[in-house]
């Protein structure tokens, strides 16, 4: 059975919300929108985003780290929001494993947000429905795209490829195998809510330099053991006036 | 989270309604085992299912505000194999229906001997209707507090002692009202009701302290930690990925400070507990109507500040990822 799941890495993760407004871009115009905002350009700005960038600082300074911390829906294996859900509205695709809104059947009663453990889904303030990430589910099936347009649209607007999309279930795809060889890891596991979404942890990078790699010890030219030009004697450019 | 007065009205309201219905089947079952000392005044039953299908309605008409989309509330009939919110809608009609039915059928005098047997009294209509509404508001009692209780990751709610709080509450409170109209319409019964009210409020002071304490000494399971995956003893949340708030901001954070919250148990827990047994009690010992009055109005006042600190007091998960604006 497939799993259609986001692997992010937070190793290579900026912080720099291309992915959110691209999610907003792509998202309010299609079939998930619109995604409504209540006063946009006013001191308190609030709207409907399907995902987020949070901060955070581990550490105490000087000794501290920046995680970047990008947050949409988990699509989780046993999602806690759709037997909650009154209405049927709330659903997780069997095909695709895709947990989806049906926006004609919500009644906006919340309890599906209160069953979230992670805080992924928002209500949308003017529609009153329930909203939250659908995997760009009008897109990735999309046929009339070239295939290499086929993910979803944070996957393909993150600038440094911390977003990694496909089917977790399949032990081979690119997703899966990040998973595997980087040690991707699942958010509030003392739920048991298996969520399907993976975080690939900040790893250590360090350049191991030597004396000898420096010096070019093993130089065969030895240029550096060449005279030094006379610094003091005009050169051929003072000398000859063209 | 953040208490909704949509769904502090509906459950404070309902809960009375269901408490009341509940006293007033429970003297019917009484006077069928002829344990009363007088057969309970058919006024009492008209009046006291009255007030129960009103305060049943306005808790109805309470949970529509609640609803982005009120004018699809039908739709939330649908899964109740799954979903204790679908469950309470199902059963709540159900009890006001019933509710309804055995307030005609004491107001009409309709009460046609449903089944006799020898050297019993006759079975009436109206004690069947009774039994089986007792049933569904214990039904609709459990699906209103299991909305709550299922969630696991609620802690403070994810109890036991949820469904024995609004159980004990509004049977607490529904006896306190039925007290109330005993001693104006059915002086004989005062003592029966108040004896129950007082026990009842006893009993649900005892639930409820419990499930204070309890929460008092839970361990949230979830940390920074375990939200992020990142395994340092620091984490400090820099931005929340929002200049203005947003839903999660505004649903899940209650925005009282620590003091009002340690301030209002006291507050709550005298006004539904401590108060109206002492008024109850004084009120049967003086019959005072007013003092059995009294002891209505300040017991739901006080449920009003308990519901909203029932669900101020449940710590959100998601919170984690919420704590700095920005």
């Amino acid at each position: 059975m497939t799993q259609l799941a986001l692997v992010i890495d937070l190793n290579v993760c900026v912080g720099c919300h291309a992915c959110v407004t691209s999610c907003k871009e792509w998202n309010t115009a299609g079939q998930a929108g619109p995604m409504t905002d209540q006063r946009p350009y006013e001191a308190d700005p609030s709207g409907t985003f399907f995902n987020r960038v949070q901060t955070f600082e581990v550490g105490t300074f000087p000794m501290t780290e920046t995680v970047h911390f990008p947050k949409s829906c988990l699509h989780c294996e046993d999602p806690p929001c759709v037997p909650v859900c009154p209405t049927g509205a709330s659903y997780k695709r069997k095909e695709d494993g895709i947990v989806l809104v049906d926006y004609d059947k919500c009644i906006g009663c919340k309890y599906c947000a209160w069953a979230c453990p992670y805080g992924a889904r928002e209500i949308d303030e003017e529609q009153k429905v329930m909203k939250k990430c659908t995997l760009c589910v009008d897109r990735i099936y999309d046929t009339n795209l070239p295939e290499s347009q086929r993910k979803p649209a944070c996957v393909l607007a993150c600038p440094t490829g911390a977003r990694l999309f496909g089917d977790v279930h399949d032990p081979d795809s690119e997703a899966s195998t990040a998973v595997r060889e980087r040690g991707g890891y699942e958010l509030m596991p003392e739920w048991g809510t298996k969520p399907a979404n993976r975080y690939l942890p900040r790893r250590k990078t360090r350049i191991h330099l030597h004396e000898d790699e420096l010096t070019r010890a093993d130089n065969p030219l030895k240029k550096e053991q060449q005279p030094k030009a006379e610094l003091d004697k005009p050169t051929s450019d003072e000398f000859m006036p063209w | 989270m953040h208490p909704a007065f949509s769904v502090i009205f509906l459950t404070v309201l309902a809960g009375l309604g269901q408490g009341l219905f509940l006293a007033m089947t429970t003297a019917e079952i009484y006077d069928f085992f002829e344990l009363l000392p007088v057969d309970p005044a058919p006024i009492l039953y008209i009046v006291g299912s009255a007030l129960s299908f009103l305060l049943l309605i306005g808790g109805l008409i309470a949970s529509f505000f609640h609803l982005g989309r009120p004018e699809r509330a039908w739709r939330a009939a649908a899964m109740w194999r799954t979903s204790w919110l679908s469950r309470e809608v199902i059963i709540m009609p159900a009890v006001i229906g019933l509710v309804f039915i055995y307030g005609a059928i004491h107001y009409f005098d309709w009460n046609p001997v449903f089944l006799i047997r020898e050297g019993a009294p006759p079975v009436r209509l109206s004690l069947v209707v009774g039994v089986v509404g007792t049933v569904f508001s214990f039904g609709l009692f459990v699906c209103t507090a299991m909305i709550y209780a299922c969630l696991k990751f609620l802690q403070e709610w994810h109890s036991p002692l949820t469904v024995l709080n609004y159980i004990l509450l509004g049977g607490a409170s529904g006896f306190v009202l039925a007290t109330a109209l005993a001693a104006y319409f059915d002086p004989a019964l005062t003592t029966f009701y108040g004896g129950w009210a007082i026990v009842l409020t006893v009993i649900a002071f005892i639930t409820r302290g419990a499930s204070l304490i309890r929460n008092a000494r839970l361990r949230p399971k979830s940390t920074p930690q375990t939200a992020i995956g990142v395994h340092h003893d620091r984490i400090v949340q820099r931005s929340m990925g929002a200049l203005g708030g947003t839903f999660n901001t505004r649903e899940f954070f209650h925005g009282a400070g620590a003091r009002l919250m340690t301030s209002l148990r006291p507050i709550f827990l005298t006004a539904v507990f401590v108060v109206p047994v002492i008024l109850t009690a004084a009120g049967i010992f003086f019959y005072s109507l007013p003092l059995l009055v009294a002891a209505v109005a300040v017991q739901v006042l006080g449920l009003l500040v308990e519901r909203w600190y029932f669900f101020a007091e449940a710590n959100h998960p998601q919170n984690i990822y919420y704590r700095t604006l920005g």
